[in-house]
């Protein structure tokens, strides 16, 4: 399982990776391992708005749908396309699978380093 | 096995059909592309369905464990009460008076149900169990509309137990869904549903007992949470079946309920179809519900009624009649005894097959169950690498239907049995060995399960290949 040290992550299991008021979000590896290989992927469209600790996109696995929360509050500018017709790409490589890309940061939770999220997770896997 | 399409040849047919007695009229637009319909034989349609048939597995042929679905048996005694011709043979648009027998069906049913829930009034439009609680969650809008709080109380609450039809039945009435997080008993957090709860609050929807199969002991301190709040609590009937006849829905402080009469009611589920899923709800709702109700008059005949203040048809006329029809003669045959039997074997079989088990496969939650348990098998994973998924699969070659997977979500590699009350204590034995065997073949050669299933007509399906490009309809070449 992997956590990469450059990134951020929630409770919720989405990773974040911040750059000025822009943050790339996606799932992390812990949590496509958790949901099964995708199937489908149910993204926002470009101007819409989200909001920290508020579901923004669905992924459907073969076990189950699952809501996918946003990490910050901002304005989503670009959104990943690709994953609607491939969204294999989230389990063969879930930190280069953004889903979104949202600018105009006015909030964000509480997010966890590498290593306090690798703790937490291995900690729910028990 | 080949498709219908892939049988017979042009131009062959048989005699089923009578020949057409319409007059043939020439079109001036005329279908451009060929009609593409199978000419087969009448023996050849017979072999056909009657190899179908081998290939399916179904209640007739064996134990069919799958959690909150209630696969009881459905006996056979219903099917004659449907087929009576004065229910068969009938038109939806035939006048009142050429239908009594129907109607008065239709009312004494809704009596027998009411009675079963505590509720007031019943509709059996709704087609079936989601289709239940949109209506129910329509009847909760048109209450806080008329209360001139239709704009304010925009959220529902619901249980992360909750089957997945209640969040999405509740975005489709035009709601937020606002997620309630369970205890570690498994039962709802009353701290976060005290937070939850407030202004915004339309309602509240739960299933109890619930999707872990345990009964919620704090239930009316909930449904007093929701009611101070303002909201209205609705009851989704998934698992009635473990105390139908025993405690009532309406006695627990629940305003609307749906049912699910191809679960509990033991009309036919799944592609046997189609569902019953009625909803219920006390006197103040009942100027909301879905027309047309069957009222009886005062001189003893029945008519037709809408609601003062109906919500409208959800369905086209008066839902799936026939399937009333098998539900009101499993109630009469049951009787007021039978029903809190039935009831009380449920979850009896379900203790028995848990406890039969719980030695060698990890229960989510120990204990006593109601009429089902899940199992986390979490542990047997990490120690074995065999998933439920494997089990499941292990179960199908052993002649079993495999139960619920990965189901509740807030239970991973979960295995949900729901036995229910018409299985002998022979076949739940003969389940228990099997589930043993299976964990012995864990233990020492997982490989044997990833393989697994050898002897059913298909091996293991692709899944994921199957969601992602599914082939949901035959193409002809033209």
């Amino acid at each position: 399982m992997k956590y990469p040290q450059e990134l951020f992550y929630s409770k919720s299991h989405e990773w974040v990776k911040l750059k000025g008021d822009c943050a790339w979000i996606g799932i992390t590896d812990f949590a496509q391992d958790a949901l099964g290989d995708l199937v489908y992927v149910n993204l926002p469209e470009v101007g819409d708005e989200v909001t920290a600790g508020e579901t923004f996109a669905d992924v459907e696995s073969v076990k189950a749908v699952s809501d996918i929360y946003s990490p910050v509050t901002g304005t989503v500018a670009e959104v990943n396309e690709a994953l609607l017709d491939a969204p294999e790409a989230i389990n063969q490589s879930p930190y280069e699978a953004w889903l979104i890309k949202v600018e105009g940061i006015t909030d964000r939770e509480e997010l966890l380093s590498a290593d306090a999220y690798q703790e937490m997770a291995e900690a729910e896997q028990k | 096995m080949k498709l219908i399409f892939e049988r017979g040849a042009e131009g062959r047919g048989c005699s089923i059909l009578p020949p057409c007695d319409v007059p043939e009229v020439e079109f001036s637009r005329k279908r451009e592309t060929k009609l593409c319909l199978p000419s087969l034989s009448e023996t050849e349609i017979n072999r056909h369905y009657s190899e179908l048939e081998k290939q399916v597995y179904g209640v007739n042929s064996g134990f069919y464990p799958l959690g909150s679905c209630t696969m009881k048996y459905n006996p056979k005694v219903n099917e004659a009460a449907a087929a009576l011709p004065g229910f068969s043979g009938l038109h939806p648009l035939q006048p009142e008076h050429t239908v009594q027998g129907a109607l008065e069906l239709l009312n004494r049913s809704e009596k027998a149900l009411c009675e079963i829930t505590g509720m007031d009034r019943m509709t059996f439009q709704p087609a079936a169990g989601a289709h239940g609680e949109f209506t129910g969650l329509l009847l909760i809008k048109a209450y806080h509309q008329k209360r001139g709080e239709g704009e304010k109380r925009t959220k529902i609450l619901v249980p992360d137990s909750a089957h997945g039809t209640n969040p999405a039945s509740a975005a489709m009435a035009g709601f937020k869904v606002v997620n309630i997080p369970s205890g570690p008993d498994g039962c709802v957090d009353l701290e976060k549903l005290q937070e939850a709860a407030g202004e915004d609050t339309a309602g509240l929807m739960l299933t109890n007992p619930n999707t872990v199969g345990l009964f919620d002991k704090n239930i009316l301190e909930i449904t007093g949470i929701v009611h101070g709040a303002g909201g209205l609590c609705y009851y989704d009937g998934a698992n009635l079946n473990a105390v139908m006849g025993i405690v009532r829905p309406g006695d627990m402080g629940f305003d609307v309920i749906h049912l699910n009469l191809h679960k509990t009611f033991s009309t036919p589920h799944g592609g046997g179809g189609p569902g019953s899923g009625p909803v219920g709800c006390k006197e103040f709702l009942a100027a909301f519900l879905p027309g047309k109700a069957a009222e009886r008059r005062e001189d003893g005949t029945y008519e037709f009624e809408t609601p003062a203040e109906s919500i409208g048809a959800v369905r086209s006329f008066w839902g799936n009649f026939l399937v009333v029809a098998k539900a009101y003669a499993y109630i009469l045959s049951l009787g007021a005894e039978g029903i809190p039997e039935a009831a009380e074997s449920a979850v009896l079989n379900a203790n028995y097959l848990k406890k039969k088990l719980e030695d060698i496969y990890p229960m989510a939650y120990p204990g006593t169950c109601m009429h089902e348990f899940v199992m986390d098998l979490s542990k047997i994973k990490e120690k074995t690498g065999v998933t439920a998924l494997d089990i499941a699969k292990g179960l199908l070659d052993g002649g079993i239907h495999p139960p619920t997977m990965y189901f509740p979500l807030i239970v991973h590699e979960a295995l949900m049995f729901e036995p229910t009350e018409t299985e002998s204590r022979e076949t739940l034995d003969e389940a228990a060995e099997l589930l043993r065997k299976l964990y012995r073949t864990a233990c020492e050669n997982p490989k044997e399960l990833h393989e697994a299933p050898i002897h059913t007509p298909v091996r293991r399906l692709d899944e994921v290949q199957a969601a992602r490009k599914p082939v949901l309809r035959y193409s002809y070449d033209l």
